[in-house]
């Protein structure tokens, strides 16, 4: 057991941190870049490609890194910080897991050379109007069509889906709307005839998009691995994308709280600092309780996300959804709480940490979800 | 970072879980699971067997008994006996008296008491609370006055856990009046069969002996008793308060606690079927469980950083885990009061014959004693509220 850095993973940190925090000084720089075209900064990407984090998690085979978890974990933790709006979660981790996880040897080499260099990004089609966090639950269709596959359907609120060049889009090729069996990962580059994408702003100042598919036609070499046994790698780049999104609540959380203590001791009333009140001071206590045990859960992801066995990882990166959606809330509510007035504002950073943080909270799965998942898996202790 | 346990720590959680589950005796185990009330020799036998294995006192010094673990093998040595339901090595003894006087004692001291300790040969209690010093223990009034060669004691203490077992009791009292609270106190280690000294018994709310008041009038205690220097005895009660929090989170207990629960929903009858089919309650026990998860990675976070710190020096995220291991302690009692549901209300006297039995159930009259009890563990040990000020003063800068 060892919570310590490698040498490696703490330069990179420094670097991504660094790069980060340059790239956002203020929120004034972040609202600019959420204004542009595509809701982030071309530039942005680019040094984050240049950094190479978006390598990182492909094997040195494939042109990556060789990066695990714990390095994604680190970048997150760093893009939370500084709300970073680059579609690192939507392009590197979703729809870079898929590829990691499910592509073969001939799409490897066809597309991650351009993920890597920053040139290609994707986005992961998931979600429809009724399926809410079931990934089971696909109505769109994959009809085989000589060698290939035709697919029609809905997807819904696709994070940054109008700035990716090709989408990972669920569909199902046999058996019923949430039969488990039957569901395959299908490659899809934007520009497919067919495809249709309305982008919007998201609430945490994000992008994302209502995608559909009317006779997209895709070849035999768009599928990820098993065109009827996709459900498993789905869910594996859904653990992915939640181990990330944990470390991206820490990272948003600790700025938040570090702002609200700050606070705490410079706002005076009745002639002292607020934060000599011991209401406000037990708030702030447990405000940095939640925080810490969410960052011991975004390690735990780390360590059960890779793990062999697929019932007990799926119970423990669900716990750890719970735990950390848990914290989002107390602590983005607290923290406002705390600030009085001022974390009302639009203007105000800390607001905006708070909109991500319960955003979050409805990203790859709410807390009622996840629960349910750990009471079916009969919980986390053996009786 | 490599967060997983490494072979070499692997094997020695199996060599103590095969140890605790072998060689303590399945009753005592028992009646711990249970939360029913342990006799002064079943501790006394539980902790002899874990010393003759060299594991009663694994983080004194060396030379004391102490093994060289890690704080990773510590952790992972009480969480074993936790969940095994093995009686952890009595508290008083090992994890507060021996510490403090391998610390701050004299040779002569550590020679006279330590191994005696160590064994349970000496039952200690502790004397720092009195009837106007509780969470403000520096205000506390119990008089130590020189006289010749001795210490003469007058004064109260309470809230004394098993002072009536108890052979010694190290005490915190005031021999400087004058000085500022903090400064005039010292700490000094008393023979319960000295004259003058009295124990009452306090029985908590569920009906148990488990705690004293002690009186001391005009006690007689030689001045080779007092441990360190006189009116230093303040800095050695922190020492010994941040030695308490560390193992207060008692996460192995709670997992003895909810394994427990799990077994028993799946026998109380529910419905059409058990109480294991409500998902209400399942979800109840999984809120319970996530936490707990959490707070383990948290216990083993402040295990890893005490293996490099400052060690005497107490990690203030030592108190983060009081104040949620006791939170969770308690949940787990009350998740076991909500089993038991109606039969909670029982309370039969024990061994009359297994026809009064309430509903058949041999576990449901201990249930709500056990919860009862456990409102304590928020309160003793410093407080949560005084751990929350303890964060806020000491980590956040409030």
């Amino acid at each position: 057991m060892d919570f310590d850095v490698s040498e490696e993973q703490g330069l990179l940190r420094d670097s991504v941190e660094r790069t980060l925090a340059d790239a956002y000084p203020s929120l004034e720089t972040r609202q600019a870049r959420i204004a542009a075209p595509l809701g982030f900064s071309e530039e942005g990407w680019a040094s984050l490609a240049e950094l190479g984090v978006l390598g990182l998690p492909f094997a040195e085979a494939d042109g990556g890194f060789g990066g695990g978890p714990v390095e994604t974990m680190i970048v997150m933790e760093a893009i939370g910080r500084t709300l970073a709006v680059e579609p690192y979660l939507a392009s590197a981790v979703l729809g870079g897991t898929a590829l990691r996880l499910g592509a073969d040897a001939d799409q490897r080499a066809r597309l991650l050379p351009g993920v890597i260099d920053g040139s290609l990004r994707l986005a992961l089609a998931q979600t429809e109007r009724q399926s809410r966090y079931d990934l089971n639950d696909v109505a769109t269709t994959a009809r085989r069509a000589g060698d290939g596959y035709v697919l029609d359907g809905q997807k819904c609120v696709v994070l940054n889906a109008d700035s990716a060049g090709l989408l990972v889009v669920s569909a199902r090729s046999a058996g019923e709307r949430r039969d488990p069996h039957g569901i395959g990962l299908f490659l899809v580059p934007a520009d497919a005839a067919g495809l249709s994408v309305q982008p919007y702003p998201t609430q945490d100042g994000g992008r994302a998009a209502e995608v559909s598919l009317s006779g997209v036609e895709v070849g035999a070499d768009a599928v990820l691995g098993d065109a009827q046994d996709g459900l498993p790698l789905l869910a594996r780049v859904v653990e992915h994308g939640i181990a990330a999104l944990a470390a991206e609540a820490v990272g948003s959380m600790e700025a938040l709280h570090a702002l609200t203590v700050e606070y705490l001791k410079t706002r005076k009333q009745f002639g002292v600092p607020v934060g000599s009140f011991q209401a406000l001071q037990h708030r702030a206590v447990d405000m940095m309780i939640a925080l810490e045990q969410a960052r011991s859960m975004a390690l735990y992801a780390a360590m059960m996300v890779e793990a062999p066995d697929a019932a007990e990882r799926a119970a423990a990166i669900s716990s750890v959804k719970v735990q950390v959606n848990k914290a989002c809330r107390l602590v983005g509510q607290e923290a406002v709480q705390l600030h009085g007035g001022i974390g009302m504002t639009l203007e105000y950073v800390g607001a905006h940490h708070f909109k991500r943080l319960a955003m979050i909270e409805y990203q790859l799965g709410d807390t009622p979800h996840h629960l349910r998942r750990v009471v079916d898996a009969g919980g986390l202790i053996a009786a | 970072m490599d967060l997983r346990f490494t072979p070499e720590e692997v094997a020695f959680r199996d060599a103590v879980r095969s140890f605790c589950r072998s060689e303590i005796p399945a009753e005592i185990r028992r009646k711990v699971s249970e939360g029913r009330g342990l006799t002064k020799d079943d501790i006394v036998a539980s902790q002899r067997i874990l010393n003759a294995k060299g594991w009663a006192v694994p983080h004194w010094p060396r030379e004391w008994g102490g093994q060289d673990w890690t704080p990773i093998q510590r952790y992972i040595y009480t969480e074993e006996l936790l969940q095994a339901a093995v009686p952890l090595p009595q508290q008083f003894n090992c994890y507060m008296f021996g510490p403090v006087l391998a610390t701050f004692g004299s040779d002569a001291q550590k020679e006279r008491f330590l191994r005696r300790a160590a064994n349970l040969d000496d039952w200690w209690c502790q004397g720092f609370s009195e009837p106007g010093a509780g969470s403000d223990l520096a205000s506390l009034k119990t008089r130590a006055v020189r006289d010749g060669d001795h210490y003469v004691v007058d004064g109260q203490k309470t809230w004394t856990t098993l002072g009536q077992h108890a052979d010694w009791i190290f005490c915190l009292v005031r021999t400087d009046p004058e000085a500022k609270k903090q400064r005039g106190i010292s700490f000094l280690l008393i023979d319960m069969t000295s004259p003058g000294v009295t124990v009452r018994p306090i029985l908590t709310l569920e009906g148990r002996h488990e705690v004293n008041e002690v009186f001391f009038d005009s006690v007689r205690v030689p001045v080779e008793n007092l441990v360190g220097e006189e009116n230093r005895g303040w800095d050695y009660a922190k020492f010994l308060l941040a030695n308490e929090r560390t193992g207060i989170a008692r996460i192995g207990l709670t997992k003895e606690r909810i394994a427990r629960i799990k077994r028993l929903a799946k026998e109380m009858p529910a419905g059409d079927g058990t109480m294991w089919d409500d998902p209400a309650f399942r979800t109840r026990i999984a809120e319970v469980e996530i936490e707990l998860k959490a707070l383990e990675i948290t216990q083993m976070r402040v295990a890893a950083r005490q293996g490099r710190a400052d060690s005497t020096q107490p990690d203030p995220a030592s108190s983060l885990l009081k104040i949620r291991g006791s939170q969770l302690q308690q949940a787990a009692t009350e998740l076991l009061v909500e089993l038991a549901g109606p039969f909670a209300l029982a309370a039969p006297e024990r061994g009359a014959g297994a026809n009064d039995l309430p509903g058949g159930f041999d576990w449901v009259d201990a249930a709500a004693p056990s919860y009862f009890n456990n409102r304590k563990v928020s309160i003793y040990g410093g407080s949560n509220e005084i751990q929350h000020n303890v964060i806020a003063k000491g980590v956040l800068g409030l």
